[in-house]
């Protein structure tokens, strides 16, 4: 509760703050004018024809469906991801044995291309939905796991050493030293994991599915309709680009607070 | 009110304490009564630490005994070990909470003995980066006394601090210590810092740690001014088993027999009934 009330406290200013952003956005849009007066609306339409475009499908209502079925598949395989990866992540960071196991593992996960993952789960689920999950799930869990892994390897040993000689109980011990801690790390993994899972589901859908935005995207180009490629790809990074930044950035703002030097 | 339970002790007898068949401690004796005082000096890297952490309980007892009667018990570190996610304020009452105390009641008491030790109002909801290093230390002078301990186990807690701040907290201690009746024992291996506020100073000597000589210092701290504590400090210079155990070189300027004449209440006990190295220094 006063943690929503603070982030809805801050949020004014947070918001003021962004304009400087927004002028770099309008500024990509220029660029990107420029590109399609240069190269023309076949190869790379106008942000004027993409925008019809996409109110074209907001329209019709296939907009929000595709989206809904992107997002569906990209929040499961992330939530897997970052269930599977944080747990996982805690355990093997408590034992030394177990973090010197998995680090070189994990190193091969996360230099296993994305694309490489899609082949296979192509084979092993076909058309259905499992094969976006499981790659987003696969892509997505290194990253979450090498946070959490971090996160309790790290924890200070005098703080330790402090909550011993305190004898803080156990529950104690878990949420205010070892929680706070590790969270600093899981977070900005979960962030990142985020980013990728949406840019992988797009992926696996225009290569494996018949629904979702990557297949809209497949579609579209089948028709060589670049304003509704660009349409497609807009709709995918506005909604990002809304998550991470009128979300997650407030709240990580919010969560991590003590960081901030003062004084 | 004050010493409640005077019988309480802390008794070590015959401790000894080995890392990787390194001997770092050996034959430590001593008993640290309750209202008591003690400083342990010595050069670095002679276990004061380690004889700490096992009466603090951080580490496990190899050799010998400890008897610690005290109901409660309270650490300051060298560093201030906050918690850097949690307020002055939380972090004061942390070992309140962790007795279960209710958090509006913790948080007052807290705030209350915040005030008292020099920290100010505005401070409470800070977090421990944006405090001087002497207001952490405040705070974490603050989170040790809340609990109101029997043992209070200090080491070297203000060995980073500028002398003014030093006197200022030295005074804080020293009146919570008179006000509760708590024993305090501290390690420093600042001579002047043990004359001024212990009433027993243990000497330890290195390789293996073991007690060589025990001073006891009559005053009571709070009436100990300025010139009686250099006056003292310069005495137990002279000691040859002080300098002995420092390092110093043999000759003082003064011959010790002088500085121990007239009267003076630095006197030299062996601590233990054994001690056999005490004639070493």
């Amino acid at each position: 509760m006063r943690l929503l009330r603070s982030v809805l406290g801050e949020l004014p200013a947070y918001l003021w703050s962004g304009w400087g952003a927004l002028c770099s956005l309008l500024l990509l849009l220029a660029a990107w004018q420029l590109a399609s007066e240069h190269y023309g609306s076949l190869v790379l339409a106008q942000p004027l024809e993409a925008f019809a475009a996409l109110g074209r499908f907001a329209e019709d209502g296939s907009l929000w469906q595709e989206l809904l079925v992107t997002g569906r598949r990209a929040l499961s395989g992330l939530a897997l991801a970052l269930l599977a990866g944080s747990l996982l992540g805690l355990a093997a960071g408590v034992s030394m044995t177990a973090s010197m196991m998995s680090r070189p593992l994990v190193t091969v996960l996360m230099g296993m291309p994305p694309i490489a993952w899609l082949v296979l789960a192509m084979l092993w689920f076909g058309a259905s939905d499992g094969t976006p999950v499981f790659t987003v799930f696969v892509a997505a869990f290194p990253v979450v796991f090498v946070g959490a892994l971090q996160g309790t390897r790290t924890l200070d040993n005098q703080l330790r050493e402090m909550a011993l000689a305190m004898r803080l109980p156990a529950r104690l011990k878990l949420f205010d030293l070892y929680l706070p801690h590790v969270f600093s790390y899981l977070f900005p993994a979960w962030i990142a994991a985020l980013g990728m899972s949406w840019k992988i589901v797009v992926m696996a859908e225009l290569l494996a599915t018949q629904d979702g935005v990557g297949a809209a995207l497949a579609v579209s180009r089948a028709h060589l309709d670049s304003a509704a490629s660009m349409a497609w790809i807009c709709a995918v990074v506005v909604l990002l680009l809304g998550l991470e930044y009128l979300f997650l950035e407030p709240l990580k703002r919010e969560v991590e607070r003590w960081r901030e030097s003062g004084a | 009110m004050n010493n409640p339970s005077s019988a309480a002790r802390l008794r070590v007898r015959g401790l000894g304490h080995e890392f990787v068949r390194t001997r770092v401690l050996d034959d430590i004796h001593f008993e640290l009564a309750a209202g008591e005082l003690c400083a342990l000096v010595g050069p670095s890297g002679c276990g004061k630490t380690t004889l700490l952490h096992l009466c603090n309980g951080l580490l496990d007892v190899q050799d010998g005994v400890i008897d610690n009667d005290f109901s409660s018990q309270a650490s300051m570190f060298q560093q201030p070990r906050l918690l850097p996610w949690q307020s002055t304020l939380d972090n004061i009452a942390l070992g309140l909470k962790a007795a279960g105390v209710a958090r509006r009641e913790r948080q007052q008491r807290a705030r209350a003995l915040a005030l008292r030790l020099g920290l100010a109002a505005s401070d409470m909801d800070k977090f421990p980066r944006q405090l001087s290093g002497g207001m952490q230390s405040r705070v974490a002078l603050a989170r040790a006394l809340l609990l109101q301990p029997q043992l209070l186990l200090l080491d070297e807690p203000f060995s980073a601090l500028d002398i003014g701040l030093k006197a200022e907290l030295y005074q804080l201690l020293l009146n919570e210590q008179a006000e509760r009746g708590m024993a305090v024992l501290m390690i420093t291996h600042d001579l002047m810092e043990a004359v001024r506020l212990c009433d027993s100073i243990l000497l330890m000597a290195a390789e293996p740690g073991r007690i060589v000589a025990r001073y006891q210092l009559a005053l009571p701290a709070l009436q100990r001014d300025d010139a009686w504590v250099y006056q003292h400090t310069a005495e137990l210079l002279q000691q040859p088993a002080v300098r002995a155990s420092f390092g110093l070189p043999e000759h003082p300027a003064r011959p010790p027999a002088d500085g121990l004449a007239g009267g003076l209440q630095v006197q030299a006990l062996p601590s233990s009934p054994g001690l056999p190295r005490a004639g070493r220094c």
